[in-house]
């Protein structure tokens, strides 16, 4: 039974359609990679689905139930966390503050406490007390993830969490998702980083131009496939 | 050497009044970005409310203005809801012309309901009492009294901004709205919140306007105007720069009007203009934007 499920999703900012009937499945469990081009949708995707963006509100599902109408505070309630794109940290909140507020609007008992975050980032706990804005790239990313999971979500939406980052603190924040997904989350990430996504995931879905354009186990599918997929043929 | 002393006491004294007018605005503008031009006539309109309240259950001002404060809350409230979070966004425009027109409808409301008297707030011995410093300097005690619940206030505005849930999610929707919302946060539900905050600072503000001197519909502007300058000259987004704005303003007016009593206003806008001139980002700007 899929936790998340998106059918025939279309999204709109005015009169430009930025997705064109997306059908995707998350399975509880599961990591899904979201792959594509810049200006594929696939960030569009991901706020689609936490209720940044207005989409149809039989056009997302989780646990079956239609939640396009939520609002995103809602959203996120239910159990459906985004890492943003960019981190977008709060900047005069310290690092602590940033994950508190991560647990805000939290209705669900889970595992993810504050010790439990800094247990998974050792080094934000050192700098616990600094402002967000002084934290280098991949600690900033460590905090956006953290405060996502403070909200002890079933499902983690990650955009772009490679972005500007050193190769050895990308793989140290993959190194990380085996640890989440064993509390139970299920994960969705959209990457420009192929490989790094191919590896984690279960399943691939390629993006171009606001449509899919493939879908495959990593193992099953070829270089060439995700080639043409990904830039067209 | 006497005269030059009172006239500082005095000053900071009245800069307490300043800091209880700006300590609102700057509330508004530190969350919501919100520049509310209806700031002085709504400090008008809760003195009246006070002046009611007062009246009908037969209350010392300072028992009414409890009554008031939670009234006031859910106007602020209700007005944030269902009006203000309407004009919000990229556009700065929308929110000054619609809080100007505020601004008219609550002056020409108020006009129509309570005519163009002068009012008071009449609280008993109270007003005229003083303490004797010795050396022929006295302070009177609601004087005394408005700059202890400025500082107050500001005390309580700071816990409630840096120690408590609610603050932290007034600084993160102030930050960024978007995320805020990520994050479980209604925002339309947090800057109202915030402005039913501001207008129970609001209401103490007006306590004290209105135990200090006459008020009519007409003078809110004004008071905008001096809260306006308490904020810049503290420098933005910070409530202890507000109240040293509002100390500095009220110290460069008792200053002016010991020189020449004429001169009580303009040097105010004076000093505010040097702080502009000298400091363009105020005394104690916040660290970020």
């Amino acid at each position: 039974m899929a936790l998340l499920e998106t059918c025939n999703l279309q999204a709109f900012y005015g009169d430009f359609q930025a997705l064109y009937g997306i059908d995707t499945r998350l399975e509880a469990g599961e990591t899904i990679a979201i792959i594509g081009a810049n200006g594929a949708g696939k960030s569009t995707f991901l706020k689609a689905v936490a209720g940044l963006v207005r989409r149809p509100a039989a056009s997302v599902l989780f646990d079956r139930q239609p939640i396009g109408a939520l609002s995103a505070a809602d959203v996120v309630k239910l159990g459906i966390a985004l890492v943003p794109e960019g981190r977008r940290l709060f900047p005069s909140l310290s690092v602590e503050e940033n994950l508190l507020i991560g647990g805000h609007g939290r209705k669900l008992g889970g595992p993810w406490t504050l010790d439990r975050v800094y247990s998974l980032f050792p080094i934000l706990k050192e700098r616990r007390s600094q402002a967000a804005p002084t934290l280098s790239g991949g600690q900033q990313q460590m905090a956006a993830i953290g405060r996502a999971l403070m909200s002890n979500p079933r499902v983690l939406l990650c955009d772009e969490i490679s972005l500007g980052l050193a190769p050895i603190i990308i793989a140290d924040i993959y190194a990380t998702l085996p640890r989440i997904k064993a509390e139970g989350t299920s994960v969705v990430l959209v990457e420009q980083d192929i490989a790094q996504a191919i590896k984690v995931s279960d399943r691939v879905y390629c993006f171009q131009e606001g449509r899919l354009s493939l879908v495959g186990r990593p193992r099953e599918l070829t270089r060439e496939q995700i080639h043409d997929a990904y830039f067209g043929s | 050497m006497t005269g030059a002393l009172d006239a500082v006491i005095q000053g900071v004294l009245l800069g307490g009044l300043y800091a209880l007018f700006a300590a609102g605005l700057s509330l508004i503008f530190g969350v919501m970005r919100l520049v509310n031009l209806a700031h002085g006539d709504l400090i008008v309109l809760a003195a009246f409310v006070i002046l009611v309240v007062a009246e009908k259950l037969g209350l010392d001002p300072f028992a009414a203005v409890l009554v008031a404060a939670p009234i006031l809350f859910a106007i602020g409230f209700v007005l944030q809801h269902v009006l203000l979070n309407r004009t919000l966004g990229r556009d700065l425009l929308p929110p000054l012309l619609v809080t100007f027109g505020l601004s008219i409808i609550i002056q020409n409301g108020l006009l129509q309901l309570f005519s163009a008297d002068s009012e008071r707030l009449r609280s008993g011995a109270i007003e005229t009492a003083s303490i004797a410093l010795g050396g022929g300097i006295a302070i009177g005690v609601v004087p005394l009294l408005t700059l202890l619940s400025a500082v107050a206030v500001i005390v309580i505005l700071n816990l409630i901004f840096y120690r408590t849930p609610l603050g932290r999610a007034f600084r993160a929707t102030s930050d960024d709205p978007e995320v805020a919302q990520l994050m479980g946060i209604d925002h339309n539900r947090i800057f109202a919140t915030a402005m039913g905050l501001a207008f129970v600072v609001i209401a103490i503000a007006a306590l004290y306007l209105g135990l200090r001197a006459n008020f009519d519909p007409t003078i809110g502007p004004a008071r905008l105007l001096y809260a306006f300058e308490a904020v810049i000259i503290g420098g933005l987004g910070s409530f202890w720069g507000t109240l040293a704005g509002g100390i500095v303003l009220g110290l460069a007016q008792t200053i002016g009007a010991r020189i020449d009593p004429e001169w009580q206003i303009l040097s105010g806008h004076l000093a505010f203009l040097a702080v502009l001139a000298i400091r363009p980002r105020g005394l104690f700007p916040r660290a970020l934007d």
